[in-house]
């Protein structure tokens, strides 16, 4: 009787005993690949606050956010009017890139403008093409944005519309306080 | 032979740190009782908010803290600030962006500013460049016990002031128990009463120093409980480890000693 | 490998036949792994395991710390900071390795006093000892130039005054200190080449602990008897011995584990202790610390250098007969590197016939008195250069070349040895199960 109780005693150590080894070993893994991840300083500017408050109509703020610039504009009614007049199912990329709001969305200016505050833009500043910046200010044959190294055309929505572009200029995610603070991120 | 050995190869360890610091200064460093020393210790969120009071009403106009970025301020296990408090603070000081290549305010990602004063050194990292224990006879027994004491040093120097000052070279000197050498060029920074707190904690001159001794340990050393909780897991497991392979060898051998398997 | 009659890797399925042919890797790991092991190793034979697996320890969180760490004199101090608070468990990783360095000399001392002791130096393992010592050179420049990274007070003042040796040298001593700094002074090109350097070393070391490993595989193990394993059958062999694996991994990792057990101990309640507060200070060209002092493991050593003083009679004829050539600062530098080579000679100083301290009744007291030496000097080049410890330090340095360059081969011509056992296994029936027999109760082969 007792060979077998031994053999299975014995069995279960070992088991025990190999077992424990293989869960330190891996709990000590776990952090050599844990500090390759963003690092606290980093973690802390993936989201920025830009108090928007001073931004006049019809002028445009650039700030860097996760590398990238990020173009926020005061949109004038003529552009917000001329933005609102085009058929958005007719457009090269009839999807508004908005992660705010539902995946493949139209891309209506309404969905493309902050909501609710829909005088002002803001979007990722960099053509959907090769990755340059395009130059704003009412540029390019639609008062919109244009991108200099291949003639890539957005509308005053960030919509493209002529040129080698594939897609509307990206939405980040974001939040518009009331007191007109934005949250990127 | 070899464990009288062993052991005082412990006991040398320990010594060898401490005679490091053995100075032959006779200076007075009181053994304050804080609440995150020892194994368990943790640091005392209010405590630390109110020497985060003590460090901006006062040691600010002089000391920087380049090291500490605000959002640390709402990390857990330090002072645990809500976030949009770290924000208001962090507002009211302004740092240098080389972006802009001017000064701004500052945000929580930005680090306090260094610093203002040419000769007073930056306090991040005080509490751990400091020793307030040593001996005896270099030995190190009293770090063993007591800790290395620099949030001791710290609070001994501010409540440490005798009154007497003296000039020498045309700068004024304070006599300090605390202080190497016994006379400090920093004027006695806190008094009773210096700094009135919302809650009406208690402010007398050792109260604030203790205070604002809690909030530097907590700038050099922000990741303590996260550490101590790290230590505290590896030793319980490796104690396990250590027992389950101590009955494996036991076992392993027991045919080879030829001694019933137990 | 290895010289004790055993049974080696047979290939059985075909692929196994097949590798085999081609590259005999399963072969050499087996060998390794069931190498015939004296069964009555005591516990001082744990500390190799110990090494190795805080060489691995350093090398990994080492290239992991390196991820984050910016070699450069405006930056070093900062990025370590960056560690200790932005990093993801970059203060775990930080404490480990900083902490991990004092482990692994306390495991490397433990280790040498232990092959002193039982005359693990002496034949047939002479080159086993030396590969050892060099391993144990390697760590210290290691350990050095690692020191410096963080850039703090003690990194810099340690390092000039380290390099400030160099320049002790008669005729090329200031050219080389130059050559080594890259400078007049400790500065950025010093942080890089020490960087570097810090860097390929640890695998510098990885090759030599192969080499050191495979020389006495090829002897075989010491033992706590000094007694060698019979060879000249498997029959023998075998009643001496067992495989490394399981019986000796299994005690090995048992201690192991009790080692670390300790080590997380220090590391997550009292990273700092083995530290020194002035590294918590940013490195400043233009303030030196009170008291520099290096770390605790360069203790002894750094106390022969300073005791050999111009006060000293033998570094007064030293300097008369060479003619101001070997002055005071110069023969601490040579007393300081005599000390490790005395110890690298102590196979052909020793001229016992008797490899085991356990047989030596003279030896066993010389020995004791020798590693009080070692505690005296770690403790007093600790203190500051003033009397009584200048004296102290004096005698306990002159008591450490005594023992190797005196004593050693002395007591082999008049210390008359006690009776050994005829084999290993004699010593194993002797007190297995119930301690070593009194002097050395924590001997017990495994339990």
């Amino acid at each position: 009787m007792s060979t077998i109780d031994e053999s299975s005693r014995r069995d279960f150590l070992y088991y025990a005993t190999g077992g424990a080894g293989i869960i330190g070993g891996a709990a000590a893994v776990w952090p050599l690949i844990n500090q390759m991840n963003p690092s606290a300083d980093v973690r802390a500017l993936l989201s920025i606050q830009v108090d928007i408050s001073s931004l006049a109509s019809g002028s445009q703020l650039t700030v860097k956010w996760r590398g990238k610039p990020v173009f926020i504009r005061y949109r004038t009614e003529a552009e917000i009017a001329a933005a609102k007049n085009e058929d958005a199912a007719a457009l090269p990329d009839a999807v508004a890139r908005n992660p705010n709001i539902e995946d493949g969305a139209p891309a209506t200016d309404q969905n493309r403008a902050v909501a609710g505050q829909e005088q002002y833009l803001v979007m990722i500043g960099v053509c959907t093409h090769l990755g340059c910046v395009p130059v704003g200010d009412g540029s390019g044959d639609f008062g919109g944005w244009f991108c200099p190294c291949h003639g890539s055309h957005y509308d005053t929505a960030g919509r493209i519309r002529k040129g080698p572009a594939p897609e509307n200029l990206h939405i980040p995610p974001m939040q518009l306080s009331d007191d007109l603070i934005l949250t990127l991120g | 032979m070899f464990r009288t050995l062993t052991l005082s190869a412990v006991a040398a360890v320990s010594f060898a740190t401490a005679g490091l610091t053995a100075g032959a200064y006779d200076t007075h460093i009181e053994d304050f009782d804080f609440s995150f020393e020892g194994p368990f210790g943790t640091y005392d969120q209010n405590q630390l908010q109110r020497g985060l009071q003590i460090y901006t009403e006062v040691c600010a106009a002089c000391h920087g803290l380049k090291f500490v970025p605000f959002r640390s301020l709402s990390e857990e296990g330090g002072p645990s600030m809500p976030e949009d408090q770290v924000r208001a603070y962090a507002e009211n000081f302004e740092v240098f962006d080389p972006e802009i290549d001017d000064f701004r305010a500052a945000i929580p990602a930005d680090n306090f500013p260094e610093s203002g004063l040419e000769n007073a050194p930056d306090l991040s990292l005080m509490a751990k460049a400091r020793a307030g224990f040593h001996g005896p006879y270099g030995l190190g027994i009293n770090q063993f016990f007591k800790g290395i004491g620099g949030p001791e040093y710290i609070a001994s120097l501010l409540t440490g002031y005798t009154g007497e000052e003296k000039e020498e070279a045309g700068v004024i000197l304070y006599e300090n128990t605390a202080f190497p050498g016994g006379w400090i060029a920093m004027a006695p920074p806190l008094d009773d009463e210096l700094v009135e707190f919302a809650d009406g904690h208690q402010n007398d001159l050792h109260h604030l120093s203790e205070d604002v001794s809690a909030f530097l340990m907590w700038t050099a050393e922000p990741k303590m409980m996260a550490r101590k909780q790290a230590g505290f897991v590896g030793v319980l497991f490796l104690t396990i480890l250590s027992v389950l392979l101590y009955l494996t060898n036991k076992r392993i051998w027991a045919p080879v000693k030829g001694k019933k398997a137990s | 490998m290895g010289g004790i009659p055993h049974d080696h890797y047979e290939p059985k399925a075909p692929w196994e036949k097949s590798l085999a042919k081609r590259l005999p890797i399963i072969g050499l790991m087996y060998d390794t792994l069931m190498i015939p092991t004296p069964k009555n190793l005591n516990w001082m034979w744990i500390w190799g395991i110990v090494l190795t697996f805080v060489l691995v320890l350093q090398i990994v969180t080492g290239i992991v710390l390196v991820m984050h760490y910016t070699p450069h004199v405006d930056y070093a101090f900062s990025s370590v900071e960056h560690i200790m608070r932005n990093v993801n468990g970059g203060y775990m990783l930080r404490y480990m390795h900083q902490n991990g360095a004092s482990l692994f000399f306390v495991a490397v001392y433990a280790h040498i006093f232990r092959g002193l002791y039982y005359g693990s130096y002496k034949a047939p393992r002479e080159i086993t000892w030396i590969i050892g010592m060099l391993i144990y050179l390697l760590m210290m420049g290691t350990a050095f130039m690692g020191y410096v990274l963080p850039w703090g007070q003690m990194s810099f003042w340690g390092a000039t005054v380290i390099t400030g040796l160099f320049g002790a040298i008669p005729f090329i001593g200031d050219a080389l200190q130059t050559w080594l700094l890259g400078g007049p002074a400790v500065d950025n090109a010093t942080l890089n080449r020490f960087f570097s350097l810090h860097y390929l070393l640890p695998f510098v070391i990885l090759g030599l602990v192969i080499v050191h490993i495979w020389a006495f595989h090829t002897t075989g193990n010491n033992n706590p008897t000094g007694v060698e394993v019979r060879r000249t059958s498997k029959e023998e062999a075998e009643k001496d011995t067992l495989p490394f694996w399981p019986y000796f991994v299994i005690k090995d990792l048992f201690a192991l584990a009790v080692i670390l057990a300790v080590f997380f101990a220090i590391v997550g309640f009292m990273p700092n202790y083995l530290g020194h507060p002035d590294n918590y200070i940013e490195a400043n060209a233009l303030a030196t610390p009170a008291h520099i002092v290096p770390e605790w493991y360069f203790l002894p050593f750094y106390a022969i250098l300073r005791a050999f003083t111009d006060e000293v009679w033998i570094v007064q004829i030293a300097s008369f007969v060479t003619g101001g050539i070997i002055d005071a600062k110069f023969f601490g530098v040579l007393a300081m590197f005599g000390a490790i080579v005395v110890m690298a000679l102590a196979p052909w100083l020793d001229t016992s016939s008797v490899r085991s301290g356990r047989y030596r009744p003279m030896l066993k007291w010389w020995f004791a008195l020798l590693v009080f030496d070692f505690f005296v000097l770690m403790w007093v080049g600790a203190m500051p250069a003033e009397e009584p410890y200048n004296t102290i330090s004096l005698i306990a340095s002159t008591y450490w070349f005594a023992y190797f360059l005196v004593i050693l081969p002395l007591l082999g011509v008049i210390e008359k040895p006690l009776a050994r056992p005829a084999t290993i296994e004699e010593d194993f029936a002797s007190h297995k199960g119930s301690g070593d027999g009194g002097s050395k109760p924590l001997a017990t082969p495994a339990e």
